[in-house]
Parts: structure tokens; sequence; C-alpha cells
């Protein structure tokens, strides 16, 4: 194993330790070079983990410089814990979303749960309060009982943790498909609030200040997580269980006090959260942001068992810990207030000119590294790309139409898939309410919360349709940025910026690599057409079990401002008498569509296109119809087509529809046609909406039947009882979980 | 009116308990954390929010209900100051003996968190006299172990003696007799696993939990002008 702290730099180098470490040759080469002498056990790890591909992004980084980061509206775009944004009245909101797929594979609970623990951290060591949580999760065929435990296990991690540690968690989103079986996905957001001018920063500035440590002990747990999380998960994955962290949500909730009171402190010079790669990543990256250097006493660090090696303690990823650099002569003040909560906060070292990393243990130097050889000179690849061929064949193919007979039976089919399917078994486990700003809860297109004390509110949401993007993933990119922008815009509010928790597979294989780049310039653009940059975020790859990747799933997370809280649009129609319209007209679309999945449990075709001038156009026009309160209800379309938007527009109340749809009854009901959007209004404001939204045609009436029923040439093609459809909506989840596979 | 929100290590409902004193019902309103040298003979009542007191390792409330300020607030109780329990706060009376009874895991085993409909059993509490009897309310409940249990015995008193002040309409986590809430004989300690400080604005989904906090403030200001 690799607890041995007698190796010498030769064994490192002659065995090629290095290499179980997760570092090539040419990277251990490059180590020397910068060393100008062999690296010793230590420092080779740590090196490991801060070259790994979780902290140095090496794959990612060429693709991550293509998204637009920048607006007025921006106040910290990537590079520091979270993204902040300007909302007024010198508030600002602070976001982003971060992976914990491996952990999550093998230990659910704790993986989901630290996941939620690690985004809180980043979150409030920006000063901020944390306000509400979302998750993006993905999982395999519900019919298998490894999947059923998998899906069990995470939300029962996220419900935990989240639950505990009293921020409420009000959205996100549960897709099931194949390609996640053996690898689910995890991508935890949080967003917090926060005063303008109490924005914390991680560098460890002012040579001779002290660095304090605080939170919980150092354990042997998580070691080498970074590295974990950057390889293949495969049968030996199991093995490696030791790698997963284990939470504590309690001792978070006071770290989040006692930092947010310590915040106040002029002593304070720069807080950062210790996630992934543990002290190793929060010690050097500050000081490396700072442009100094830092000198630690591993024997002063809190340890939770005994005889930890310094190579343990530097590559621990035990949870709830923190750094704070803080004025020389002012530590007690800071160490007081984490007394106060019964945490530890211990001065561990200082901060230097000399800009190494440098770390004593028992009276010996026990690693000393040029700083911004960790943080900055990371080797970053180039990965070759290759389109694959199962998307030239899929660009080859007919337009994919599909034979549907019954639209009422078909209706009811899809309404029963899980990942249409009503997820309240989901966030009924989910405090969705503590601190008592929800507005629009767990089940709406977007969450809104209002914000104390403003007549504003934030509305916010996560989306990715990774069908599409399997399919075209440079068109389900712009997809999927663009879909989250409509829930946004949906709840009323203006989207403001994203946080991009991208998820692929192996980047060394050419063809996984172009799906990254594809998607990218996806996302790239149509962030950029929204006026929507990419604030934060994060990359997991190596997403694949036993060689078989996952659907390239770049979620999207993100923020909106409603501007005032008459603004905030539910997404249920409202009351009878109401007129229902759709916004944008459908075509023959349906590969990748839940009809497709149905008929043929498989995706193939091309994805459906989407027009980002049409999209920017119909935002802007329902937004406006909205801020002039023309608008009762608003939901997008998507999966499953008009036919499923219209029936959960009907699950909140005991209402009814009636519309009548032209043209083909199969691609009215069913297709995925983008940028479309159903939305109820009063009978007097139908004329002042139309003259809004060009694109809205009128399709029929809210009623008091609570019948969902669909005319189509002259004839009722589909007449269901709501009470009925909801039944099988909500009752789909919870039966397939009650079935034994 | 002066109301003492307490804070344990891990209270979380604890500002929002804070807002509806101050802000909904518009009164004084102080978070007091639990190794505070504050006396709570200052205040005029006493909420325990909701959260994660300790993490609820142990048993929910257990530890909390050992601290000194717990001391304190018997003290008060036994003097006939209003006490309000919610969630947390409701299972540490339970387990500091201020309340009959222990929580149980919810009966399907999981945390659930949604608007319940509660019926309102007896309106003339010091809590409850805004309402109507039978009135139906609703109000949050988020809570993974809710389910009220007590002895057949202890049941009866608290039914002989009108101590079952909220039921649920429908049971949701497999409480005795659909207890939601319950006073004790003196009638001045209230203890509720529904949240009625998350359900005192519409905007919010509901407004029913206010009347809560001015069925307090009435009687405070009844009882203090009849004193006076």
């Amino acid at each position: 194993m690799l607890q041995a702290p007698e190796m010498t730099p030769e064994v490192v180098e002659q065995e090629k330790l290095y290499r179980e470490m997760g570092l090539t040759d040419e990277e251990y080469q490059l180590i020397q070079q910068i060393m100008k002498r062999k690296p010793n056990f230590t420092e080779t790890g740590i090196f490991s983990v801060m070259w790994s591909e979780h902290c140095s992004y090496k794959t990612s980084k060429p693709l991550l410089k293509k998204f637009p980061t920048e607006a007025s509206h921006v106040v910290q775009g990537p590079g520091e814990g979270a993204g902040v944004i300007d909302i007024g009245e010198g508030k600002a909101v602070v976001f982003k979303i971060e992976s914990h797929n491996h952990p999550s594979a093998v230990e659910p609970y704790q993986g989901a749960a630290t996941g939620v623990g690690g985004i809180i951290r980043d979150v409030f060591s920006m000063g901020a309060r944390p306000i509400a949580l979302l998750n993006s999760l993905r999982f395999g065929n519900l019919s298998s009982n490894r999947v059923k435990y998998l899906f069990e296990e995470v939300v029962n991690g996220i419900a935990g943790y989240g639950n505990c540690v009293g921020v409420p968690t009000v959205g996100g989103e549960v897709q099931f498909d194949n390609c996640y079986d053996g690898n689910p996905l995890v991508n935890a957001m949080c967003v917090g609030l926060i005063d303008q001018k109490d924005i914390q920063k991680g560098i460890a500035a002012g040579v001779g200040n002290t660095v304090i440590y605080a939170g919980a002990a150092t354990g042997r747990d998580g070691i080498h997580g970074a590295t974990f999380a950057s390889e293949d998960l495969s049968e030996e994955s199991e093995s490696k269980r030791s790698s997963v962290q284990v939470g504590d949500p309690f001792m978070e909730k006071l770290l989040i006090e006692a930092c947010l009171e310590v915040i106040h402190s002029d002593a304070l010079v720069g807080i950062q959260d210790m996630g992934a790669a543990g002290l190793t990543s929060s010690a050097s990256e500050m000081a490396s942001k700072a442009g100094t250097g830092m000198e630690m006493n591993l024997d002063l660090i809190p340890q939770r068992e005994q005889d930890m090696t310094p190579y343990e303690m530097m590559l621990s990823e035990s949870q709830e810990r923190m750094l704070l650099v803080v004025k020389k002569g002012q530590e007690q003040e800071i160490i007081d207030v984490f007394t106060k909560y019964g945490l530890e906060a211990v001065a561990v070292g200082h901060v230097t000119e000399d800009k190494q990393f440098r770390l004593l243990h028992k009276g010996e130097v026990a690693a000393d590294i040029p700083v911004d050889s960790l943080a900055e000179d990371a080797p970053i690849f180039h990965k070759s790309s290759k389109k694959p061929a199962y998307i030239t064949g899929f660009e080859q193919m007919d337009t994919y139409i599909p034979e549907v007979q019954d639209h009422g039976e078909t209706l009811k089919t899809l309404l029963q898939q899980p990942t249409i399917a009503s997820k309240e078994w989901v966030y009924d486990q989910y405090d969705s309410m503590v601190q008592t700003n929800t507005v629009l809860a767990p089940g709406s297109d977007a969450a809104v919360l209002r914000v104390r004390g403003m007549d504003k509110a934030i509305a916010m949401t996560t989306d990715c349709n990774s069908r599409y993007i399997y399919l075209e993933p440079e068109t389900g990119g712009k997809i999927a940025v663009a879909e989250a922008a409509r829930n946004i815009v949906c709840a009323g509010g203006k989207p403001m910026a994203l946080t991009d928790g991208l998820n692929f597979g192996n980047p060394d294989k050419p063809e996984n690599f172009w799906q990254m780049e594809k998607s990218v310039d996806g996302m790239s653009e149509a962030s950029l057409k929204l006026n929507t940059p990419v604030i934060s975020g994060n990359v997991s790859l190596y997403n694949e079990t036993n060689g078989q990747a996952i659907f390239p799933t770049p979620v999207v997370g993100m923020v909106g401002l409603i501007e005032s809280l008459e603004h905030i649009t539910p997404s249920f129609f409202q009351q009878e008498g109401d007129a229902v319209y759709v916004i944008g007209d459908a075509e023959q679309e349906f590969a990748g569509s839940e009809l497709q999945n149905v008929l043929e449990t498989n995706y193939f075709g091309k994805a459906p296109k989407i027009d980002l001038d049409v999209e920017t156009l119909r935002q802007r026009q329902l937004l406006e119809a909205i801020q002039t309160g023309l608008v009762e209800s608003a939901h997008d379309i998507a999966e499953g087509g008009l036919a499923v938007a219209l029936a959960e527009s009907l699950f909140d109340q005991t209402l009814g529809c009636e519309v009548t749809l032209d043209g083909d009854l199969t691609t009215a009901l069913f297709s995925e046609t983008q940028s479309r959007f159903l939305v109820s209004v009063k009978q007097e404001n139908k004329q002042a909406f139309e003259r809004v939204v060009e694109d809205a045609t009128y399709l029929g009436d809210v009623t008091n039947n609570a019948k969902l029923q669909v005319i189509s040439k002259g004839k009722l093609a589909i007449s269901e009882s709501v009470e009925n459809l909801k039944a099988l909506w909500k009752g789909a989840i919870p039966c397939m979980l009650k079935s034994k596979g | 009116m002066r109301f003492a929100v307490i804070v344990f290590p891990g209270s979380n409902c604890d500002r929002d308990m804070y807002h509806a004193a101050k802000d909904a019902l518009g009164e004084e309103a102080e978070l007091v954390w639990y190794q505070s040298d504050e006396n709570l003979a200052d205040y005029d009542a006493i909420l325990l929010p909701g959260g994660f007191s300790y993490g609820d390792y142990l048993r929910s409330g257990a530890i909390a209900s050992t601290s000194s300020i717990v001391t304190e607030i018997k003290q008060q109780a036994a003097l006939g100051k209003p006490i309000l329990g919610v969630c947390n706060g409701f299972q540490v009376l339970l387990e500091s003996g201020l309340l009959p009874g222990a929580m149980l895991r919810n009966k399907r085993l999981k945390f659930m968190c949604h608007f319940e409909e509660l019926v309102v059993q007896n309106n003339e509490t010091i809590f409850t006299t805004s309402y109507q009897k039978h009135e139906r309310i609703s109000l949050p409940i988020a809570h993974g172990e809710g389910n009220y249990y007590c002895d057949p015995a202890t049941q009866q008193q608290l039914e002989a003696n009108g101590q079952i002040v909220f039921t649920y309409g429908e049971n949701p986590n497999g409480s005795v007799a659909d207890i939601a809430g319950i006073i004790n004989e003196q009638g001045n300690v209230l203890g509720m696993m529904p949240h009625p400080e998350r359900a005192v604005e519409e905007l919010l989904g509901s407004a029913d939990g206010l009347k809560l906090f001015q069925s307090i403030l009435h009687n405070w200001r009844e009882s203090h002008v009849t004193s006076a």
C-alpha cells in the first residue's frame, strides 16, 4: 500500500510508486525538473493530488477557457470557492455546483452527503450564508436492485446532510437512463446570499500572518479521493471505499455559524475550505493566489488517529475543515469564536515570503515545494479528439417518426417514465422550507426564494438533457443552457449566470474528448447569447464503468433574478376560464425524446434543432408579459412534449383543460421541439398577451371538470381524468422501488 | 412582549422563529445562545426552535435536554411562563420531562417535509385562543422522528384533560391518536411537531401559524392588564 513514509526518494523513483498515486512517468520527470531533485514520498503524493484532473483541470482547462465569464452583473467569476453575482442594493448571490460521482458509486449515502457538505463549504467560505441546495442526479435503470439501492441511498444521504445542516433543498432534477447503471451522477449545487462588502477570498496574504486550522480533526478518510475521482470506475473501485469521506452535518452547521461570525472580524485575511486534496490544496492555493509561501508544522494539526504520517495528513479528505489566515497577534479573537461553537481552532503555521510550501514534522522538513508549481505548473494536456462513428451514423438516418395509435394511453405511459414521473418521493425527504424563504418549492420549473428585506426573489434550477448531447453534443449543449434559462423565465426571473457541472467519460478516448469539446462549444455559444456567463463550476471525468462511458452530461445550474415579488409565476394552471397558449410550433422532432425511449428503448437520430435567436426572443417576450402582469402560469415544454406539460400543469389543483391541436396529433402532443412554453392567461388579457408574445397560439381554456381533453380534427382525441393521470404520475417511482428486480 | 428564542448547537429553525416573533408578530425577540448568561426571567415567553440540536446524536433532543439552560427553562415553566417547543424543541421538552411521551421514527422511516392539515382540538389554551375549535389549518411538517408515542394511561389522561391541542387530519407519521401537539397540565408548555413559524406569511404558502403567536401575545396582554 501507499503508507510507507520510510520510502526514500530513490525508492519512489525506482519502484515507480508515483504511478500508484496516479502520476505518469512524464509528470514525475517534470516534478524532478521543478524540484531540481528527486521528490520524497510525501512530496510526490502532494504533487499527485494537486495535478490530478480533479484539482488541476489539466485536461479540461483548454475547454473551460472557451466559456464566457464576464458580464456587468458578475462580481466574481471562476477562480474562487464560488462565483458571485450582483442582485442590487449591495447584495449578491454566490453559487456553485460540484460533482461527487465516484464516491457515490461505491458508498452512496456518504458520497452524496459529503458532496452536499463540500459545496456548502465552498459557499460559506466566500462569507455567504448558504440559503439553498439543489441537486442534479442521474441513475441507471430503476428495475435493477443495485440502481434502486444507489437511488435510495443517495437521496437518503442528501436528506441526512442537508436537513441537519439547516439549508433547504429546494430543487434539482433526477433522470434515469441505462448509461448511468454503474456510474450514477450526483451533482450538488449551493446558493448563498451575502452583503457585497463581506465577500471573502481564499488568500494567504501578509508575510508573518498566522495560518489557523479550524473544524474537525484530520483522520485517514478520503486519502487520495481526488485521484480516485480522476480514474475510471471498475470492479476494483469497490476496494477504494476508503477513499470516500464520512460527513458530520452537525459539525458543518457549527462551522457555518462560526465562519459567518469570523468574517466580520478585521483580523481575518483569507479563508478557504479543505475540499478535494484537503489541506494540501487549500494551503497551497491560498499561498499561490497571494504570491506568498507557507510553512506549517504538522505536529500541530488536530489528528483523529495516532501516528499519522505527513503523507496521510496532507492527503486526507476528512470533512468539515477550514483553513484561515489571520493577522499576526489577533489569533485569539478568531480562536475564541470557534471555541464558542465547541470547535477546535489551532495556529499551525505562518505565511512566508519565499513562495515555498514547507511542511515540518517531528523536527524535520517533510516537504519543501515551490508553491506555484502545485497550482500553476500542472501540465496541460491537449487531448486528441475524433468524431464518434455513431454520430455520423445518426446524421445519415432519416427523420425518426414514431407510430402512435392511442394518444391517451401513450400519455399515461409517458407520465409513468421515471424521468417524467413525479419526484415527490425524492423531495418529500428534503427539508425544502427551513430558513423560511421558499416561495416556489420542488416540483416547480425553477425554485424561487424571496430575499428578506427586498422586494426581489431569486429563481434557480439545474438542467441537462443528456440524451440530446449524446446525439449531437453541440446542439445538446446549447439546449442545456437554453432550457435552464427557460425554467428561470417561467418562474418570472431574468436569467443571470450559470455554474457548470461537466460530467464526461474518459478523456483519453478521442471520441469522448470530442463530445466534451462540442458540448462546451454549444454551451458557450448559448451562454453568450443569453447573457448568462459561467461563473463557477466543476469537471468530473472518467465517468465510466468497465469501459462504458455515460452520456456526456454537462449539467447547468442557473440563477435568475425576479425583480419584484409580484412577478413570481407558478408552473400550474391557476383558475377555471383562463386561456391556454403554447408559444412556438412543434415539428417532427422525436430523436432523443421520451417517446423514442418508450417505443424503441434507445435513442438515435438527430437532436431537436435550436435557434438561439428564436430562443432569446421568446424568452424576452414571455418575461415581458410576466412582468406586465399578463401571465397566470408558465411551464416549459420538455421531456414528453406538450402532452406531458399540459398534464403537469393540472397536477396542483382539481382543474381541467380543453385544447384543440392542429396538424399531426402525435407531433403536436409528443414532439420535443425546443424553445416552447405552455402559458395560461386571464381572458381579459388575451389580446394584450398576444401583442407581446408573437409566437403564441391560443389552444383552449382551463376548465373545472378535472379532465384533460384534447380535440384534434374535430374529434375528442384524448379525454382523461386528471385524478387518474396524477395517480399514475405520482405513483410511478414509489411503485418501481417497491417491486423487486 | 419579549420572546427568547433558545439556540442550541445544531438548532436550525432559530432564525425562522425569531422572524415569526419579531417581523410577523411585531414583538421583541432575541436569539439566546444556550450558554449565554442572560436571565430567562427577563423574557415573557420562551421559544424552543426546531433543528438538530447536537446533530440528533444519541436521541433527538436528548443531549440538549441536559444543558443548564433547560434547568432554567423548567424554573420558568413552573412559574407559568408560556413555553413553546416546535419539532426539535418539542423533542427537547419530551426528553426533559416537561411533557409526557416520546418520539419514534416516522412509520415510513423517512424524513418528510410538506404542508399537513391539522385540526385545532383545544382552542382554550394560551396558544390557541385565536383559532376556532376544530378549525382546520395548514402547517408544514419537517421531521424524521415525529411519531409521537405514549402509553395508553398517558393517552387517556391527555384526552381527559384536553391536553391534545393539535391532531393531524391525515396521520403522516404514525403518532398515537393522530397527535401533532400537546400541552402540559398547567397549560403553559406546548410542544408540537408542525412548524407554525414557517406559516406566518401567505407568500410562503400559509399564514395559519401566525394565529398561534397572536394567541400568545393576546393572552399575555390580558394577563398583564389583569395583574396590573
